[in-house]
């Protein structure tokens, strides 16, 4: 193939085809895994820090509350490398990829708590009512009643944070893990072909988030069977 | 007596709700509460199922006494609770479980009653009320008045020692609270031991055993239909009435 020209920019088509694959590899095989072990950690640990934020107990409220002040108040940058080049003069020393999980885990589970227990509160008290007077205690109203209604509230807000945290994933870069991103900027370290590569970097990103948000869709409507006809 | 409640005081703040109530109700036994808006009638029936817990009092229904002036431990509150069954305004039925799943929740769950015999029973409520059709449903499919027969039915499907219903009528378009009323006047029927706030007084004549006239946080009236129909003592229960009587 001979090189297509625009004006000053060339496109290296071969270097194109050639790069893509390692880049999507590095997707495959980092960026994706790091998004979903991190966002199941993630979700678990807000789900903790909502209940905790909806305890009567205000110590533990409090904890709660200062937990997701820290995390939503620093970068996730700093995060991360307070973990990763932070905690080995702790003598705690992690991989990268394990560090990466870590990071993203607490981030994601700082803002997740917030949307959970907003979603929490706003099914209706009724609910909480009519669970209690069919006999059962806090907890069974909580998993049958509360959540699967709290669910459908926060798809939309959890798809929003699910698809940040793609993208976030490419911080882990910094880290010294050869997810997608650092993928792309190994191969411009011989090909100087910045424009080409990053660009490439960010197609694939796109196609990661819009596969995602397709998905998103489906979920929606199959958790709204119940308050509507379609 | 299945039910003898004493003495209940609750209030919210600065503004005494209920000041000192005395109830009792035989077994199989309606009672109908009446009273204008704001006397305290739904805060006395959420009482007897717990979801208020009034500051002074004690309450014994089917043998278990409890005290509201102590502090109660959930066990206790759970314990008590589980003998009653309340049916709401505004029914509060489950929006993402179908009928069936709405009424075979408690047993399952709270009760432990297995699958297949709790939706037998289920089935046979869901008869009763005139719903069997809809036993797939979503809430959001049905009219007021079915949603609120599937309020009584997920009620009367826990089997309570006592029925209550908190004005299940009042949400409702005038054309579907006959149908409600009728499945309430069944149950009165089959021998249910119900307590119920209602502005129908057509409902409390027809069916009720005693009635209750509250106004402001006490008890003004207490009798039969008849007694506190036709014979009222207090000028009070008069002019409730005749306003009542004029909406109709």
């Amino acid at each position: 193939m001979t090189p297509l020209v625009f004006g000053q920019i060339t496109i290296d088509w071969p270097l194109a085809v050639h790069s893509f694959w390692p880049i999507l590899q590095g997707g495959l095989i980092y960026t994706i895994p790091l998004t979903i072990i991190s966002f199941v950690f993630g979700l678990t640990l807000a789900m903790v820090l909502a209940i905790m934020r909806l305890s009567k107990v205000k110590f533990i409220q409090t904890i709660a509350r200062i937990y997701i002040s820290i995390i939503r108040g620093t970068p996730l940058l700093v995060q991360l490398a307070i973990i990763f080049y932070g905690l080995p003069d702790l003598t705690i020393e992690v991989s990268p990829f394990v560090g990466a999980v870590i990071a993203l885990s607490m981030n994601v589970g700082g803002y997740a708590a917030e949307t959970i227990r907003a979603s929490i509160l706003s099914v209706p008290k009724g609910q909480w009512e009519a669970g209690y007077t069919i006999g059962m205690n806090d907890a069974q109203v909580m998993r049958r009643i509360i959540l699967p209604q709290a669910a459908r509230v926060s798809i939309p807000p959890l798809s929003n944070e699910f698809i940040s945290l793609v993208k976030d994933t490419s911080l882990a870069s910094t880290i010294t893990v050869t997810e997608l991103f650092r993928r792309a900027q190994e191969i411009t370290a011989t090909s100087y072909d910045f424009l080409l590569l990053y660009s490439e970097a960010a197609l694939i990103y796109w196609i990661f988030c819009f596969v995602l948000s397709i998905i998103q869709g489906r979920i929606e409507s199959r958790l709204d069977r119940y308050v509507t006809t379609h | 007596m299945l039910l003898e409640a004493k003495g209940i005081q609750k209030s919210y703040g600065e503004n005494q709700i209920l000041k000192g109530i005395d109830l009792t109700l035989e077994e199989g036994k309606v009672l109908v509460i009446i009273g204008p808006s704001g006397s305290g009638k739904t805060t006395l029936l959420r009482s007897l199922n717990l979801l208020e817990i009034p500051e002074q009092g004690t309450l014994e229904l089917d043998g278990d006494r409890i005290d509201y002036s102590r502090r109660l431990t959930k066990r206790e509150i759970q314990n008590m609770r589980r003998k009653s069954a309340m049916v709401f305004q505004s029914h509060n039925l489950f929006p993402h479980k179908t009928v069936l799943e709405n009424v075979v929740e408690g047993p399952i769950i709270v009760q432990k009653i297995n699958r297949e015999q709790a939706v037998k029973e289920a089935q046979q409520i869901l008869n009763d009320v005139g719903l069997s059709d809809y036993q797939d449903h979503y809430p959001f499919q049905l009219s007021g008045g079915q949603q609120q027969r599937v309020g009584i039915a997920r009620a009367v499907a826990l089997k309570p020692k006592l029925l209550l219903f908190d004005e299940p009528t009042s949400a409702l378009d005038p054309e579907l609270v006959s149908d409600v009323l009728k499945v309430m006047k069944d149950l009165a029927a089959k021998g249910w031991t119900m307590v119920v706030v209602t502005h129908e007084l057509k409902f409390a004549a027809d069916v009720a055993d005693k009635v209750l006239f509250v106004d402001q946080g006490t008890v003004l009236e207490e009798g039969t239909p008849e007694e506190v129909f036709q014979h009222p003592q207090h000028e009070r229960t008069r002019q409730f009435l005749s306003k009542v009587l004029k909406q109709i």
